[in-house]
């Protein structure tokens, strides 16, 4: 086996071959794709926004699961790297004729894909088409069930190292549901690995995984304490299906305790940043004056969304086979 | 340690700097090649007295070689702060070997507009080019053989040396 049996995502000299997960990835490898995306920024900048890394390759974007804002990104990152991109959301397609995803890949794979980005609602669906496709494919995760959205904690690392450096002097909260979301477990493995010394998780006890201090966090259900003298505030996507289970009351009482508001952000740190990974539910989790105010860096995120994924496509099919 | 074979860079700079300067005004749109070439041009764009503010580029993204080794490491920004359109450019490296690399960067200069000209100085040119590309002003003429790369050093006292090692 060619590939880190511990670690599936690096091959043998430690490189990175699939973006599968931010666990177990090497700070080195971390910064790594920092850095490169810092350069692609400025590329992103230009009159002519476009890199002619990747012509000539073709990137699959295979989506299990509806996403226009995640997968436009890619789509994006992959056209200004020049490679051809080709699109198919599979709910719709093959896979309610019964065809099973591994056939599904096997017969893109034959259709000479070098690249698939791929999101579904099982967790650990693209580890198991790592594991299936030839050597010479890529497969980038974007959004498995509720493990990891690699790319997304990637970007908010990106947008954190921009406006705040040193990783190793911040206090981060991560406020809302936290049990279902592949964001926040993302953010708190990237955190961690790059050296962050405390990190907050915030939301009501029905949203907090049972052993969420296992990974080195410190868990509060109490908003405005945990907001207390924080540098930077990640606020998550409430998704609407968990209101209809018994995980919640309501959409307000939610916001009353757990929206992110100008007086409870006053508690934070003056210059606290905001982040928020879209698409936002105004006046659940946020609210409007805080999503638009001075401290969000909401839509920078989304623009350093464009140069990470860039530069995860670029580390990834670059080098020899 | 044998002595080192080639000649000083700060000299091949003057040299190179004294052949520039008629063919260079206020208006050249100066470009330094990471990272050599952008020590260079810093040196060149302050002696030639160029209003222009200076121009890098890093042609990591242009390589013709990225499907065989990849992007290395700590690829750096490019960065033109001034309109290419109609700007008579001269693009500054240290070593001119292949060609590839200003092949690339020709290519990258391109995305940015249309340069009314591109002009290309180096402090060494060590022959073996692959590319149709020669350089319009040069420090000196080296020969090196293929097992041999010349590298451009810059100390802590902003002291660029030239260095030969065997690979």
């Amino acid at each position: 086996m060619w590939l880190d049996p511990a670690n599936p995502q690096l091959n043998k000299n430690g490189e990175l071959h699939h973006l599968l997960s931010l666990e177990g990835l090497p700070a080195g490898v971390l910064r790594q794709i920092l850095d490169t995306a810092e350069s692609f920024v400025g590329v992103t900048q230009r009159e002519v926004k476009k890199v002619p890394l990747l012509r000539g390759k073709a990137v699959f974007n295979l989506f299990f699961e509806p996403s226009t804002r995640t997968r436009t990104t890619f789509e994006i990152a992959a056209k200004r790297l020049s490679a051809d991109v080709i699109n198919l959301a599979i709910n719709v397609s093959s896979q309610s004729k019964g065809e099973s995803v591994l056939d599904t890949v096997a017969n893109l794979a034959a259709m000479q894909a070098d690249m698939f980005i791929v999101r579904h609602s099982a967790s650990g669906a693209p580890y198991m088409i790592a594991k299936h496709v030839a050597p010479e494919i890529h497969v980038v995760n974007a959004g498995d069930g509720r493990h990891a959205h690699p790319t997304q904690g990637l970007l908010d690392m990106y947008t954190i190292r921009h406006y705040k450096g040193d990783f190793t002097k911040l206090r981060v909260a991560i406020v809302g549901d936290i049990l279902h979301s592949r964001v926040a477990r993302s953010q708190i493995h990237a955190l961690t690995t790059l050296g962050c010394p405390e990190i907050r998780v915030i939301g009501p006890k029905t949203l907090l995984p049972s052993h969420v201090d296992r990974l080195g966090v410190q868990v509060c259900a109490d908003m405005r304490q945990g907001l207390k003298d924080v540098d930077v505030v990640m606020m998550l996507r409430l998704q609407n299906e968990r209101m209809k289970g018994a995980l919640l009351p309501s959409a307000q009482e939610f916001y009353k305790y757990y929206g992110l508001t100008e007086d409870k952000l006053a508690l934070a740190k003056p210059d606290a940043i905001v982040l928020h990974p879209g698409p936002m539910n105004r006046g659940v989790e946020i609210d409007s004056s805080v999503a638009d105010g001075r401290q969000s860096v909401i839509l920078p995120q989304v623009t350093f969304g464009i140069a990470i994924r860039m530069a995860v496509m670029s580390l990834l099919a670059g080098g020899p086979r | 340690m044998p002595a080192n074979p080639l000649p000083d860079a700060e000299q091949l700079l003057a040299s190179l700097t004294d052949r520039m300067r008629p063919a260079v005004g206020p208006d050249t749109g100066l470009v330094g090649i990471h990272t050599g070439g952008v020590w260079l041009a810093q040196r060149l764009h302050k002696a030639l007295g160029i209003r222009l503010p200076l121009g890098t580029l890093d042609v990591s993204f242009y390589r013709d070689d990225f499907s065989r080794k990849g992007l290395r490491r700590n690829v750096k920004s490019s960065d033109i702060p001034f309109d290419v359109d109609g700007c008579h450019v001269v693009i500054v490296d240290d070593v001119l070997y292949t060609g590839r690399t200003i092949r690339a960067a020709m290519n990258e200069l391109f995305d940015y507009g249309r340069p009314a000209s591109i002009r290309l100085a180096t402090l060494v040119d060590r022959g073996g080019r692959e590319l149709p590309i020669s350089a319009d002003f040069t420090g000196a003429d080296i020969s090196a053989g293929a097992d041999e790369s010349i590298e451009l050093a810059r100390d802590a006292q902003d002291r660029l040396s030239l260095q030969l090692t065997r690979n």
